[in-house]
């Protein structure tokens, strides 16, 4: 089982690795032929990195779209950014424990965040006319993860020691040694967090990677100044 | 077609989001499709053939490979529900589709299905609904068609959009896999098509706008005893005004006209109209078509290097500043042949704004005492382009214009002006009559706004800068009970308030007229 498990990590970090970056290779190579920020947008470079700052930081449009979109949506995405420095102690030494200590609360924040938008999209009737089944579908596996990843630190603590041995083993291809606490609770954890990484390429959770070539948000406005054609646009005139 | 009956919406006290979506709605309508000889001008497939699947499903591929935008707004939509409510469509019709999300899905589930893994996989198992793909039938081509042309985009979704998802993209790219496989719209193809032939979108040929101009010039000296001039075709002029050509005679576009034409008299620069540029407008943008946006644009070149002017200025056109100001550049550039000391193309507010900062016009703000004013935000002009330097500009220099003219002004509620202003319901392309339910339904925000300044601060008159808004404002102002002449152009009310060297007054002729000799 510990080695079934080192497996499926191994391929899953493969497919999120290598699939994120495919499809960034693609967005990059994919051009933009048209100036089309929307406006009033920066009209220097520097200025576009503070609006994309704004929006990957703050959700700044999402905040002037709906407010409690925006509560539930930063609350679960900062809950599951600090979740996951918090992780990094099983694979380095390099987090301080007054750090590690209070940032397991960020958990609350990602589940109750996560409820919120499941709510949501059962409640809202717009909402709930657009969503698919696979948008339930995230929703609970994120939600499962987060559950199942709080009980271990809240309710029935996990052998942290013995995970992170895991992972050392793991990560230095180490497989004499890839002995995983017999936690029920914990392979549950794994396997979801496991799923999680396959579908990443392959699903809308390329929003994350996806924003940074959103053309409407990391485009300077400056058409006036600036000749802006692309390649294919520019064989039209030969 | 659009015969079925239907009631003209009720302003509300305020903007009120349908709750519970109404399914298929205004599934019923849908634009008159292209004829075969405009396809056929625009280099269109003239009729569907047998191989629509495929040709659909190559067009599509092919668009995914040139605009960045559209690969991945077709990737990142994570079906939050932000852009749910912001749609003046969905507000007016309460079609789901008309959501900007459920619109951008009618083409995303095709894209889901034959492009990414997931689709394939689920639809391999014959569900590909479970990851919100779907088979490609010959019917969804049919539904694409109505919806993407209950799309003006105006990308009011795109300001709320947490990835600034921008449906208008998605529509124009629709529009356009549409075109190629035959089914084109019969409005913007035969629009654009006259242009190609004729030179401007109303398909007035040189010799009636030669006899237009006349009939202006007469007019304004008839009223202020100045000779006022409305050149066309001068070569060697400094500037060349390029404007939509509603301005020659529509009203209250006509005004405008008449109002750029006072101003270049008194800030004394030489000028011209071009008779095979004479269209500021640029439907190309509407069907998405690149190479027909860029055909359109490139007359506007040709005019300006054949009179050999220094300068080209923009009349008031919402999508058509967005065209010159977003894309000019980039389609019929570089304009090193013009003078750099000035924006290429600069938009007439920005020149009229300069001249009042710079006192060369005398303004008499009281002889618009009549009206009590507010301004609509033109949604291509608010978040598709700038006016002067800074960001905003688009919303600041038009209001200033406006209160250097006027007396009275006051703005709409915050919630539908600027980044937020609400499309007039027109534009886009759909701006023709077999689409007039959906184009008053789509109005509702905008009335609903007006309707509140007009209680509360006694508002008269809407000005806009834009030929689609007031056209489409005219036709639908008196469906929501307000009087059609109530929308009047920025430059009507500068045009009214200035007061031209050696003008001859009507109450007082003889004075003036001393004055003059």
């Amino acid at each position: 089982m510990s080695l079934a498990f080192a497996i499926l990590f191994y391929v899953a970090t493969l497919v999120l690795v290598v699939g994120v970056a495919l499809k960034i290779m693609q967005y990059s190579k994919t051009p933009a032929p048209l100036k089309i920020p929307t406006t009033p947008a920066p009209t220097t470079t520097s200025g576009v990195v503070m609006r994309m700052f704004r929006e990957v930081v703050f959700f700044e449009s999402l905040f002037k779209a709906t407010i409690w979109t925006w509560i539930f949506a930063w609350a679960f995405h900062m809950g599951l950014f600090a979740v996951l420095i918090r992780h990094g102690r099983y694979f380095h030494d390099l987090l301080p424990a007054a750090i590690v200590g209070p940032l397991k609360y960020a958990a609350f924040a990602m589940i109750i965040g996560l409820t919120g938008l499941l709510i949501r999209r059962f409640a809202v009737n717009r909402v709930r006319y657009i969503s698919a089944p696979s948008d339930y579908a995230m929703l609970i596996l994120l939600l499962l993860i987060g559950i199942s990843g709080a009980m271990m630190t809240f309710v029935d603590h996990v052998d942290v020691v013995g995970v992170k041995s895991y992972f050392h083993a793991w990560m230095t291809f180490d497989i004499e040694n890839l002995i995983l606490p017999s936690d029920m609770v914990l392979r549950i954890h794994l396997f979801l967090v496991a799923v999680l990484m396959l579908i990443f390429p392959i699903s809308k959770l390329l929003h994350a990677p996806g924003i940074f070539f959103s053309p409407t948000r990391n485009q300077a406005d400056n058409p006036r100044e600036v000749r802006h054609v692309a390649e294919w646009a520019e064989k039209l005139s030969k | 077609m659009a015969t079925k009956e239907f009631t003209i919406p009720e302003i509300q006290e305020y903007i009120e989001v349908p709750d519970a979506p109404i399914p298929d709605a205004t599934a019923h309508l849908s634009p008159f499709i292209a004829k075969p000889m405009h396809q056929e001008a625009l280099g269109f497939p003239v009729e569907v053939s047998d191989d629509w699947k495929e040709q659909t499903l190559d067009a599509m591929g092919d668009l995914l490979g040139k605009y960045r935008g559209l690969r991945v707004f077709m990737d990142i939509c994570v079906k939050c529900g932000a852009c749910t409510d912001k749609c003046h469509y969905y507000i007016g019709t309460a079609d789901p589709k008309n959501m900007p999300v459920a619109r951008q899905d009618l083409l995303r589930r095709v894209y889901r299905r034959y492009f990414t893994f997931a689709g394939k996989f689920w639809g391999a198992l014959g569900m590909p609904g479970f990851v919100g793909a779907a088979d490609l039938k010959r019917d969804m081509l049919d539904e694409m068609y109505s919806y993407y042309h209950q799309c003006s985009e105006c990308r009011r979704c795109s300001v709320f959009c947490p990835y600034g998802i921008d449906t208008a993209e998605i529509t124009m790219a629709a529009r356009e896999i549409l075109a190629r496989v035959g089914i084109g719209q019969k409005y913007d193809n035969e629009i654009i098509a006259k242009v190609y032939t004729i030179g401007n979108n109303l398909g007035l040929p040189e010799r009636a706008l030669e006899d237009t101009l006349e009939g202006l010039e007469e007019d304004l000296e008839d009223e202020t005893g100045v000779a006022v001039k409305l050149p066309l075709n001068v070569k060697g002029a400094d500037i060349l005004l390029i404007t939509p050509s509603a301005d020659f005679f529509a009203e209250p576009h006509v005004d405008g006209l008449m109002g750029y034409a006072k101003v270049f008299h008194e800030a004394g620069v030489s000028w011209t109209l071009s008779s095979s540029a004479s269209e500021a407008a640029n439907f190309g943008m509407f069907i998405g078509s690149y190479e027909n946006m860029r055909k359109i644009s490139l007359r506007i070149r040709e005019a300006a290097l054949e009179l050999g002017v220094k300068r080209i200025i923009f009349g008031e056109c919402g999508h058509a500043w967005r065209v010159a100001y977003s894309f000019l550049n980039t389609l019929a550039g570089p304009f090193d042949f013009l003078d750099q000391n000035y924006p290429i193309p600069q938009h007439i507010l920005e020149f009229t704004l300069g001249e009042i900062e710079k006192g060369t016009l005398n303004i008499d703000k009281s002889l618009n005492d009549d009206m009590v004013l507010t301004f609509h935000d033109s949604c291509n002009v608010a978040r598709a382009s700038r006016m002067g330097d800074k960001p905003g500009g688009q919303f600041t220099i038009p209001r200033a214009v406006i209160k250097a003219v006027c007396n009275n002004y006051v703005d709409m509620d915050p919630d539908t002006i600027y980044e937020k202003t609400f499309c007039c319901g027109g534009g886009g392309g759909l701006l023709t009559d077999d689409l007039l339910e959906l184009r008053i339904k789509g109005g509702l925000p905008r009335m609903t706004a007006l309707q509140t300044v007009t209680q509360e601060y006694g508002v008269t008159h809407m000005a806009a800068i834009c030929a689609i808004c007031k056209s489409q404002f005219t036709k639908i102002l008196p469906y929501y009970g307000f009087d059609m002449d109530q929308i009047v152009s920025v430059h009507q009310l500068v045009s009214s308030a200035l007061i031209l060297t050696g003008q001859v007054d009507e109450d007082d002729d003889t004075e003036s007229g001393e004055e003059a000799a």
